[in-house]
């Protein structure tokens, strides 16, 4: 019960009237990312970092994390009301929510699509809670080998989970420890790969990279497709909430089959889009109402949306408990726990109970701020999505500009950052992955650092990452998902053909 | 060293994308070898106390080339080529009346400073592209800025880049 002791503290850490409105101002400003489209959980959160230099690390954190969630909640809004998905993850959303609307249930599939999202994150946090002080108890015995090799199994299940070509998968990935690599080397104080340039002796800034890769890249996608929002109207009643509720019970088994997808997909790093998609996919397999899905079935908004918060918030179980994001998003929110001058990983929860207990409940109460707000904002949200993509896109334009200046004060990095945006339009066109880049920009010094410090003590024998059975083990599951295209399609030569079975998608959140 | 040719440079209609895709992906491999070779200079094998400034990068560099050469290769001779048009005239027409404005734009806030650029940057986005009045052009552009003004250097106290000429050097932010 010490977990259930230290949420207490964490409660009461959290629980002053700042607090409370950071909550807040946190989840209005993520629903507001979550439905623009160009802004997205990780560019809008990389943009809105610098404003909390002046905070302390706990509102901060708060703070951030709030726009996180409320990022989740709003991609759901854009879905269900205009048919377009304003973050990758709700893209399995649109196949029911937008049918429901059409049938002039908006209120309906909104309310099933918030809740269940609730629900999804609710069940995340719980797990957290009881999960992480045993994986950071249990992280403490690991040496220089066996964070390099959890950091191998990181990027490895990327090539193993991954759909698509797996050299694109490992281009992104070796893309971002190439860029990681620039700079100051840390070890020797040599200045490596800046080609004589004075301004790339800083390195680049993953933040830089999040916000042009996934901010002006998404503007720029979505400028080709040209969008033009047309939606149906949602406002949401209490009575539609009630009814909506008195229905949602039914699919007590979706929902958990969901939360449990998107817990594992979350946990390693699939991300929260792969997990909508996979938990949809189930859930028609599974489903008695399983071939009317796409036809606005409340079932399938519950699936992809509880999956995709669960999936989202379990992500930050790998970051708090070992110092490894499991998103984009995780990622940027461990850039700012680097920046606030706490080191992430199993000593947190050591040496900063405050920090990560009040972080832990604030989990709990920012899913229920959300819920609040999303429930009784979606009108206000839904009117700007009417305001003309040619007044949004600018503005877009210029808090990107904003951001990526105020991370380092530098005008170089405005200029890096539109490189980005270029970069991001044509991988994401050319379906290279976005997030093994930056996961890999995040983690490229540390990984560096625990595969020399590992190399030093075996004097250069890789034999090191099997020296004992814990490391051994988890080397050996990275080379087998690194290497798992591979044995797939041997498999797939030796069995016979299985039918196909439904798409799934590249990590992109 | 990035692929940012490869979206700019094709004004001819209908590339297909696994075209795009070789270039990219040798883009990829130049990449790469860049990187290999600027950590064999640094030093990528075993010094007296341990490994050399480029010894992790070094295989960074290797890993690149796989994967470009790889990529290139199920680009040109895959079974699977994605021969569909990787963008045609008009949707570059669209991603470029995009791109080529914010460019334009980056460079005056390096002149003008970042709130005066994108005031004028929204008012001729919206005038332009979006066929507005001036009126409401100029009234948006200023009022968004005027309110990002107070939320960065009044409220939180970030300064924002201010330009090499600093116009707004009479307000004494």
């Amino acid at each position: 019960m010490n977990e259930l002791n230290a949420l207490f503290h964490g409660f009461s850490v959290v629980l002053t009237p700042m607090n409370l409105l950071l909550m807040f101002v946190g989840i209005t400003l993520g629903v507001l990312i979550g439905v623009l489209p160009g802004l997205g959980g990780a560019n809008g959160v990389a943009i809105l970092l610098p404003l909390t230099f002046t905070m302390s690390p706990t509102s901060a954190i708060i703070m951030l994390s709030c726009i996180y969630w409320g990022a989740l909640f709003g991609g759901a809004i854009t879905s269900i009301l205009f048919n377009i998905p304003g973050e990758p993850w709700s893209v399995a959303t649109t196949f029911d929510g937008y049918p429901m609307a059409q049938d002039g249930r908006a209120g309906a599939a909104l309310t099933t699509a918030f809740t269940s999202s609730f629900i999804g994150a609710l069940a995340a946090v719980v797990m957290i809670t009881f999960l992480a002080p045993l994986v950071a108890k249990f992280a403490l015995k690991f040496g220089p080998p066996e964070y390099f090799s959890v950091y191998l199994l990181t990027f490895c299940s990327f090539v193993g989970m991954g759909k698509g070509s797996p050299f694109k998968i490992l281009a992104s990935m070796a893309i971002g420890f190439a860029l990681a690599a620039v700079g100051i080397d840390t070890v020797t104080g040599q200045l490596r790969l800046t080609f004589g340039i004075h301004e790339l002796m800083r390195g680049f800034d993953f933040l830089i990279a999040v916000i042009g890769l996934f901010g002006i890249g998404e503007i720029l996608l979505s400028m080709e497709e040209k969008l033009a929002f047309s939606g149906k109207t949602g406002a949401i009643n209490p009575r539609v909430v009630l009814d909506t509720w008195k229905q949602l019970p039914k699919y007590w088994v979706t929902s958990v089959r969901s939360a449990l997808v998107g817990i594992w997909m979350g946990i390693t790093p699939g991300g929260a889009t792969p997990a909508s998609f996979m938990s949809y996919g189930l859930a028609k397999k599974m489903s008695r109402s399983g071939p009317k899905f796409g036809t606005g079935e409340m079932e399938g908004v519950v699936a992809p949306e509880t999956a995709a918060h669960a999936a989202g918030t379990s992500a930050l179980l790998p970051m708090l408990a070992l110092g490894i994001p499991g998103s984009p998003t995780a990622a940027v929110l461990l850039g700012g726990l680097l920046i606030w001058g706490l080191q992430p990983g199993p000593l947190l929860f050591v040496e900063q109970k405050d920090f990560v207990w009040g972080l832990i409940a604030s989990m709990y109460l920012g899913n229920l701020a959300g819920l609040i707000v999303v429930l009784t904002t979606v009108p206000l949200f839904a009117s700007i999505l009417r305001i003309p993509f040619s007044i949004i896109a600018p503005v877009i334009v210029v808090i990107c500009a904003i951001g990526a200046y105020t991370v380092h004060n530098a005008m170089l990095d405005v200029w890096f950052m539109m490189l980005f945006g270029v970069v991001g339009y044509v991988f994401k066109k050319l379906d290279y992955p976005l997030a093994p880049l930056v996961l890999a920009l995040v983690l490229g010094d540390k990984a560096e650092d625990s595969f020399r410090q590992a190399m030093l003590v075996s004097q250069g024998q890789i034999s090191i990452l099997w020296s004992n059975p814990l490391v051994g083990t988890i080397s050996t599951l990275a080379v087998v998902l690194l290497l798992w295209p591979l044995l797939s399609r041997l498999l797939a030569k030796v069995r016979q053909p299985k039918p196909k079975q439904f798409a799934e998608e590249q990590p992109v959140d | 060293m990035e692929p940012i040719d490869t979206s700019g440079s094709q004004p001819r209609r209908g590339v297909p994308t696994h075209v795009v895709e070789a270039v990219v992906a040798f883009v990829v491999l130049i990449m790469g070898v860049v990187v290999a070779q600027g950590s064999w200079k640094l030093g990528s094998g075993w010094t007296t106390d341990g490994p050399g400034a480029g010894y992790f990068p070094f295989y960074i560099g290797l890993i690149l080339c796989i994967a470009g050469a790889g990529t290139m290769y199920q680009a040109l001779f895959g079974k699977k080529k994605n021969t569909a048009i990787f963008v045609d005239s008009e949707q570059l027409r669209r991603v470029l009346s995009m791109l080529v404005p914010a460019l334009v734009y980056v460079l005056a806030v390096q002149l003008l400073g970042l709130y005066i650029a994108s005031a004028v940057y929204i008012a001729l986005f919206m005038v332009v592209l979006g066929k507005y009045s001036p009126l409401r052009g100029v009234s948006v552009g200023v009022l968004a800025m005027a309110l990002f003004f107070l939320m960065f250097e009044v409220w939180f106290k970030v300064p924002l880049f201010k330009g090499m000429f600093d116009p707004l050097r009479f307000l004494g932010y």
